[in-house]
């Protein structure tokens, strides 16, 4: 064995039992956090596959999350959960004795938002730029408004509750590292090569023979895939889903991560997706009533937001390549950076 | 369905029609321009229905000096969202402007939230316009056949100013082609300012008409007539005035007729809109007035 794969085998192991751990000595609100951190890690790769990779500017992330959330969520619950939900109107008949577990729920969660994914990518893959960006928020819409509507098959607005929490610090950051290893080959491979290729110029990249439209379509196909298995993974540590969760808002946190990341970069996205979501929960104090001892500030509901809405202003203002630009943390690299640094300091 | 409601439908779905367009205008003009979608711009048409708000009932204004004042600072705001969200970005790949606009987007919805609360607020609708005519037994609001009438005055002022005078060849050459214009002595940073002030201004038309048709103010209100209004720039094909003005008209009466014809679609109506949308986009991505442009290698 290379010693590159020992190290960085060395590395995941030290992660997991880190995070095994976290998993003993957190209490359920902390490990609420991690698992959501989790989460965005997956949801940020996905969205970085398709944005920072292959150059599509999609908004379309909270719809594909929402068919992973739904379906998941439909298929775990039990006959009896389905029918405290939908009072309102009955559920179809072929969904209302199903129940599996979550594993094989998540995953066909995931498989439907990609079906669906390349059936709304197949048509609109002909867009570009800010076209493709409006025509993927449209659809998200669609998927949403659909949603509220189908009574019978959604709930509609009342949404699904009471579902099983079945996400744990297993399965949410057990599909990050899948998600981070799945992420760091496929750019190593030839077709990682060529979404980037096609993200860096179009007629150069078609005219060596790389074929556009089946790259593009595959980009789209796996980051829905990993949209829906977020959302899935949302859905299960929620406990709640209704059409709202999945505005343009959803999407905007997920951009938002991507952005602060360094659109393109793995690792930048990975800290991001951490740090955002750790410092989403630190701030909450900013919506309720400060107290700075000298004086009172009356609780405004938003002021988060708008922190953050400015700080993503003033990344693509001022630092347009976010944390890490295209550049990767890696063994390589820290390597280099050891040498470069921390050995000449040693010598003078 | 009886001629009655019929017709008050059609009224309505002309005043939609007008106020997507007024919105409309001010996509196409910052596209034309820019290359950009103002994604800012629905928000900015909410700001203008706030200003309107306060100034009437903060400042006790009569109306007509509110509306005055809304459309003076709503313009000023435009200019003051490119200063600060696209200026800096003029070089920049697209993807960074893009999410510029989305952030400057999502900022103003949220200090909104912030200054101005979550909960609605009344429009201040004067009396005057909430009067309704009676044709033999037809029964319209007279707000519906001002905003129609207000839409086509703008309208052909704001063609005036495009096509009769120095700033409007100004804005014309600069769309057409940037460097060039910059080079023919043309200030290039005014000519985007102005526009910016153009388009604000016709979305605070918009804006106040908009709250006297439909009075209920949330932070978040300029979201859906925002997408919309871009949407119907760009079935008229985006870049284009007139383009979207028909834009506007055919999306606001097929939006209204679809639930005049068909209500138990009611709740799919936001869908509609981006339904048209990919299907125009699909056949004709130059929409219905738009030239082609073929991409330069």
């Amino acid at each position: 064995m290379k010693k590159e794969n020992k190290i960085r085998i060395g590395l995941i192991i030290l992660v997991i039992s880190i995070l095994t751990i976290l998993n003993f000595t957190l209490g359920n609100y902390q490990l609420r956090i991690l698992n959501l951190a989790g989460i965005y890690v997956v949801l940020g790769l996905s969205l970085n596959l398709i944005n920072g990779f292959a150059g599509l500017f999609s908004l379309g992330h909270a719809g594909f999350m929402a068919i992973g959330a739904y379906t998941s969520a439909l298929l775990t619950m039990s006959a009896a959960q389905k029918q405290s939900n939908f009072f309102v109107k009955p559920i179809v008949p072929w969904l209302a004795n199903v129940e599996l577990p979550f594993l094989p729920a998540m995953l066909i969660g995931g498989i439907v938002a990609a079906i669906l994914g390349a059936l709304i990518a197949a048509p609109i893959l002909r867009l570009r730029d800010d076209y493709l960006a409006i025509a993927t928020l449209g659809f998200s819409e669609i998927i949403r408004v659909i949603f509220t509507n189908t009574m019978s098959l959604t709930n509609g607005a009342l949404g699904l509750k009471g579902l099983t929490r079945y996400t744990n610090v297993q399965y949410s950051w057990g599909i990050a590292i899948i998600t981070i290893i799945f992420m760091f080959s496929l750019r190593r491979s030839s077709y990682g090569k060529a979404f980037m290729a096609i993200r860096e110029d179009e007629v150069a990249a078609e005219s060596m023979g790389i074929a556009l439209f089946k790259h593009k379509l595959l980009a789209f196909t796996i980051g829905s895939f990993f949209a829906g298995i977020g959302g899935a993974l949302l859905a299960h540590l929620m406990g709640t889903i209704d059409p709202l969760m999945f505005r343009f808002l959803m999407t905007f946190n997920v951009l938002l991560i991507v952005v602060l990341g360094g659109i393109g970069s793995i690792t930048g996205t990975v800290i991001s997706a951490v740090v955002v979501t750790f410092s989403m929960e630190a701030l909450r104090f900013l919506d309720g009533t400060i107290n700075l001892g000298f004086m009172v500030i009356e609780s405004v509901p938003g002021m988060r937001m708008v922190l953050f809405s400015i700080l993503l202003m003033l990344v693509v203002l001022f630092y347009q390549n976010g944390l890490m630009g295209r550049d990767e943390i890696t063994i390589e690299s820290m390597r280099r950076f050891y040498r470069k640094n921390i050995k000449k300091g040693a010598k003078s | 369905m009886s001629l009655n409601t019929f017709m008050q439908h059609l009224s309505n779905g002309l005043a939609l029609g007008s106020l997507y367009a007024l919105i409309a205008i001010g996509y196409t003009m910052v596209y034309g321009i820019l290359r950009l979608i103002n994604f800012a711009h629905g928000d900015i048409f909410m700001v203008s229905t706030y200003i309107v708000f306060y100034s009437v009932t903060l400042f006790l204004m009569p109306w007509w000096v509110a509306f005055v004042v809304a459309i003076l600072l709503t313009g000023a705001f435009g200019i003051l969202v490119e200063r600060l969200a696209y200026r800096s970005l003029r070089n920049s790949p697209k993807i960074s402007v893009m999410i510029s606009a989305i952030g400057a987007s999502y900022l103003i919805q949220n200090l909104a939230i912030v200054i101005f609360g979550g909960r609605p607020k009344a429009f201040p609708i004067p009396e005057f316009f909430n009067k309704v005519v009676y044709i033999n037994t037809i029964s319209i609001p007279v707000a519906n056949f001002f905003i129609p009438g207000i839409t086509i005055a703008a309208l052909v002022i704001l063609l005036y100013i495009v096509n009769k005078t120095k700033t409007g060849m100004a804005m014309r050459a600069v769309s057409r082609d940037y460097e060039a214009a910059r080079l023919m002595g043309i200030n290039v940073d005014t000519i985007i300012s102005i526009t910016f002030f153009m388009g604000s201004v016709l979305a605070a038309l918009g804006g106040i008409m908009w709250g006297i048709k439909y009075p209920n103010l949330i932070p978040l209100m300029g979201l859906m007539p925002g997408l919309k209004a871009f949407i119907a720039a760009v079935i008229g094909g985006i870049g284009n005035i007139k383009g979207a003005v028909v834009g506007g008209f055919l999306l606001g009466m097929s939006e209204i007729m679809l639930i005049a014809f068909l209500p138990s679609m009611t709740g799919y109506r936001d869908a509609f809109a981006f339904v048209i949308l990919i299907v125009i986009l699909l056949i004709k991505p130059s929409g219905l007035l738009g030239e082609n442009l073929a991409e330069k290698v």
